[in-house]
């Protein structure tokens, strides 16, 4: 079903835009240019950004942090992988999904581990990375409780996917 | 803020990284980090460039406007700092669509744009405004109500039903979502005392 929206979107809005006479192939260049212009000007914080995180965590630090909680998690029956995910989730995507597709293998998707990483990598987004991308495409660099309010949300997020596949599934 | 993160993820990663004696791997990292962005910004390129340039048409065939006048009233509860007329209400609204339908890369664009806008009345250019927080909090929620790439990741893995998860996919999403924005109502409130 999902296959579906994007080329129903996209039909659409073409259709329409026929249908009211606009001319859509200027109209469509002109945005484009702007998506370009957009691209190079978030280029210098995208490559900023993304070898920050690769430094951060490819140093490893989180699993080293969270190998002091392994046995207090062993003993609840977590396995010790899914914390860094849920750590690294609202920091990068692609990282938090390779950590999950190693759960899958590891214990399968229709494991509690399984549908808890699976949840988790639901329940939110990647709020550092979003947020730096947004405000410095704009370069605003005072940005008050912006990071505050979306790590509090990831946060009750987070315990909420935990406690929701724990009463679904536990 | 943004500085902060980015020093503490440096520093903290590369000292982290010499103390477990991987200097190699440190050297490597610094060598090579500034590709892995770059693919990361060729990947969105495309994306972008047509994305952008989609809806530009749907604004111009004022399509958009249709569709974030079906919004609006939801969207106004939320952003009572934006005029009701205001551009980025439908930039705002087909990001959250995009996110919610699971199309990560989609909303990028829209979301973009939508801070662009916000961007443009602005009194004060180096700070964000409030609209922009509640829109951020809104977007890093990630509204998402079909998870396509972990129900595609499922398949793949083997799961006999790889879409249970979306029911308390979309719970857990509104909890962190409705949260983040009580946590932002009432930072805005005691703001304005």
């Amino acid at each position: 079903m999902a296959n579906f929206l994007v080329p129903i979107f996209v039909l659409g809005i073409i259709l329409y835009a026929f249908k009211q006479k606009v001319n859509i192939y200027e109209s469509f260049l002109v945005g484009a240019k702007d998506g370009l212009v957009t691209t190079f000007k978030i280029a210098p914080a995208v490559i900023a950004m993304v070898f920050a995180t690769n430094i951060f965590l490819n140093s490893h630090f989180l699993d080293f942090v969270f190998s002091y909680f392994t046995p207090f998690l062993e003993a609840v029956g977590i396995p010790n992988s899914i914390l860094p995910m849920a750590m690294v989730r609202p920091i990068s995507g692609t990282a938090s999904l390779a950590i999950m597709s190693n759960i899958f293998e590891l214990y399968g998707p229709d494991s509690f581990v399984g549908r808890l990483a699976s949840n988790l990598q639901g329940c939110t987004d990647t709020t550092i990375y979003v947020l730096a991308l947004y405000f410095s495409s704009i370069k605003v660099t005072k940005t008050k409780h912006a990071l505050s309010a979306g790590l509090f949300a990831d946060f009750v997020g987070i315990v909420a996917a935990f406690i929701i596949t724990f009463l679904f599934f536990g | 803020m943004v500085t902060y993160i980015w020093v503490f993820f440096v520093i903290v990663g590369s000292f982290f990284t010499i103390f477990t004696g991987n200097v190699e791997a440190l050297n490597n990292e610094i060598l090579k980090g500034g590709a892995d962005g770059l693919k990361l910004l060729s990947e969105m390129l495309p994306l972008l460039v047509l994305w952008t340039g989609i809806m530009q048409v749907a604004e111009d065939s004022k399509i958009l406007e249709l569709f974030s006048n079906l919004v609006r009233p939801f969207l106004c509860k939320l952003f009572p700092s934006l005029p009701k007329n205001h551009p980025a209400l439908g930039y705002i609204a087909s990001n959250i669509c995009a996110n919610a339908l699971g199309l990560g890369s989609a909303a990028t664009p829209f979301g973009l744009k939508a801070m662009e806008c916000l961007q443009e009345d602005n009194p004060c250019k180096d700070t964000a405004t409030e609209a922009m927080i509640t829109f951020l909090v809104l977007n890093t929620g990630g509204v998402t109500i079909v998870p396509t790439t972990v129900i595609a990741l499922r398949l793949m893995h083997g799961s006999a039903n790889p879409s249970e998860i979306i029911i308390t996919s979309i719970l857990a999403t509104l909890c962190s979502n409705v949260s983040g924005l009580i946590y932002d109502y009432f930072k805005r409130r005691k703001k304005h005392g």
